[in-house]
């Protein structure tokens, strides 16, 4: 395997060495989806979707190309599903929340999520919640930290209208069975809302099979760049449902008092989008599937099985989440007696980039029982040495705060 | 910048330190402050003699920055008028932003002057003047209330 760090200008500067262990976060970009993002202002920049012209019809060009580049990379079933292009996850779960939860939720009615939510998917659905007067149920998790399929099955049933899980949780990294979710979902009618932000860029995710209602993803998590993501939705669902955002692009026929929107996917894509953005996401798909995505996921795993053997010989780390679980490349942890803050500044100072917070995710750390942890994210850039790199650093770590290691 | 500047002797000592990590009997005011992002949460408790800060305290958890602030300020506001605390929070924000500089103003700020350094780690920034912050509210509010 070739040392993918020379495709990422930003790992292989020699100027300011880089650890990066941040990728749960976001990811660094390789060169290729930088130039290509160049290369589309140098030759092919114009508003899409209105000019008559040559320039605006490449730009229009660029962007469907991308949204079809999407649509293959996850699989989508074309006639039963479309995407729809967001600025980013967030925007995503509450296009769902807005266009979905406000005019197809009512009183009495129950959203049933996963405490391990990311705030985008936990405080979207509070808020449909309290204005639609419905309930807000959780499915908690497992002694062991994963999935609490049980607690899934005891709390749904036919008054439940939307079901929001995430795929993978972006603090404990385990795969939840989102395939089993969807299809007691249906059973009951609910709606299901995917968030697979943190899967999508380590899992082959296959739209066909696994058929939820609405599946979110966001560009910058995969190597594209920031400013980007996606909505996968049925068109079933999305015909039915009002616009999110209104104005230039969205509309067919506009009169002083009434307008007609313009069908899927521009029904939702209303103003100038970021094609840029999307021309530099469908090269980092490009760069992805060059690889293979088992191959990435694999290596992923080989790091973490390697991290955490390194881990558990440190007497003062605490891994969280059960160790044989299988994990996307995530390991949150603690340090006995120091702060994940203080955990995160002192590595910094060797260019070692790890999270350390809440993780977005204020309620799981609750449950769990912690308000902030450290965590270690990869992707496929790292390597061995990394890992060793940020061991040895982080056995140096207690000594600062003045604790015999 | 070095980060023993920043995680010296003295911060360690008030972040280890105790003595003010606990409740007050009887608090006139108590606040709670936090950083969202990196979880420092914090609870403070003052009582007044009259205008004076008679005693305060903290509960919570936060990184030793944050404890250690905390710490530091309560040992410097003890005595102090609720208007001297007002100027001394004033201080040492500027000192964070370095809009003063010059040690001889910054005397007065005693052990907090340690954290002088903290400017040079923006990300630090808000856990070091997270207490500071928490105090001001709890004054204003106290202020209010009479």
């Amino acid at each position: 395997m070739r040392d993918m760090k020379q495709d990422f200008p930003i790992l292989s500067s020699s100027k300011n060495p880089i650890v990066y262990l941040d990728s749960a976060a976001t990811t660094q970009k390789p060169i290729q989806v930088l130039d290509s993002i160049r290369k589309y202002y140098e030759e092919s920049n114009a508003n899409p979707h209105r000019g008559s012209y040559h320039l605006s019809m490449m730009a229009t060009d660029a962007m469907e190309e991308g949204r079809n580049k999407v649509k293959k990379f996850l699989n989508v079933n074309t006639q039963k599903g479309e995407l729809i292009f967001t600025k980013n996850a967030t925007e995503s779960l509450n296009l769902v929340a807005y266009s979905f939860g406000n005019y197809f939720v009512n009183e009495g009615d129950e959203i049933l999520i996963s405490i391990q939510e990311h705030h985008s998917n936990l405080v979207s659905w509070q808020r449909v919640a309290k204005e639609r007067k419905a309930t807000l149920k959780y499915i908690y998790l497992k002694e062991d930290g994963t999935f609490d399929y049980p607690d899934f099955l005891s709390k749904i049933n036919h008054k439940t209208k939307v079901v929001a899980v995430t795929h993978v949780s972006n603090v404990l990294g385990f795969i939840n069975p989102i395939k089993d979710i969807i299809n007691v979902s249906k059973k009951y009618g609910a709606v299901t809302v995917i968030d697979g932000t943190q899967a999508v860029p380590h899992l082959s995710v296959d739209l066909t099979d696994l058929d939820p209602d609405f599946y979110i993803f966001s560009g910058h998590k995969l190597l594209g760049p920031m400013g980007v993501g996606g909505l996968y939705g049925t068109k079933e669902l999305l015909d039915r449902m009002p616009p999110f955002l209104y104005g230039g692009d969205m509309i067919d026929y506009v009169e002083e008092q009434e307008t007609d929107f313009a069908p899927i996917p521009a029904k939702y894509e209303g103003g100038t989008q970021n094609v840029a953005s999307i021309v530099g996401l469908s090269t980092a798909i490009d760069y992805l599937q060059n690889i293979g995505m088992e191959q990435i996921l694999a290596m992923e795993q080989d790091l973490v099985a390697y991290t955490i053997k390194k881990m558990k010989e440190l007497s003062f780390i605490e891994i969280l989440g059960d160790l044989d679980q299988p994990r996307i490349g995530v390991i949150p942890f603690q340090v006995k007696d120091v702060h994940p803050h203080d955990v995160a500044s002192i590595l910094d100072q060797d260019g070692i980039c790890i999270r350390a917070g809440n993780h977005c995710a204020q309620p799981l750390l609750k449950h769990m029982g912690y308000s902030s942890v450290c965590r270690v994210s990869f992707y496929l850039y790292n390597t061995r040495e990394d890992v060793d790199f940020f061991i040895n650093k982080l056995k140096e770590v207690r000594r600062w705060l003045g604790y015999e290691a | 910048m070095r980060l023993d500047d920043i995680y010296t002797e003295l911060i360690m000592e008030h972040n280890s330190n105790k003595e003010n990590k606990r409740q007050l009997e009887h608090a006139d005011t108590c606040k709670r402050g936090h950083n969202p992002s990196c979880g420092d949460d914090i609870t403070l408790e003052v009582s007044f003699d009259g205008d004076k800060i008679k005693d305060a305290a903290y509960t919570g958890s936060g990184c030793a920055i944050s404890q250690a602030s905390t710490s530091m300020m309560i040992d410097l506001m003890k005595g102090k008028s609720k208007q001297e605390a007002l100027e001394l929070i004033e201080t040492f924000l500027k000192m964070i932003k370095r809009e003063i500089t010059d040690d001889d103003e910054l005397e007065e700020l005693d052990d907090a002057i340690a954290l002088k350094n903290i400017s040079n780690m923006p990300a630090r920034v808000k856990c070091a003047v997270l207490a500071w912050h928490t105090l001001k509210d709890a004054i204003d509010e106290s202020n209010k209330e009479q």
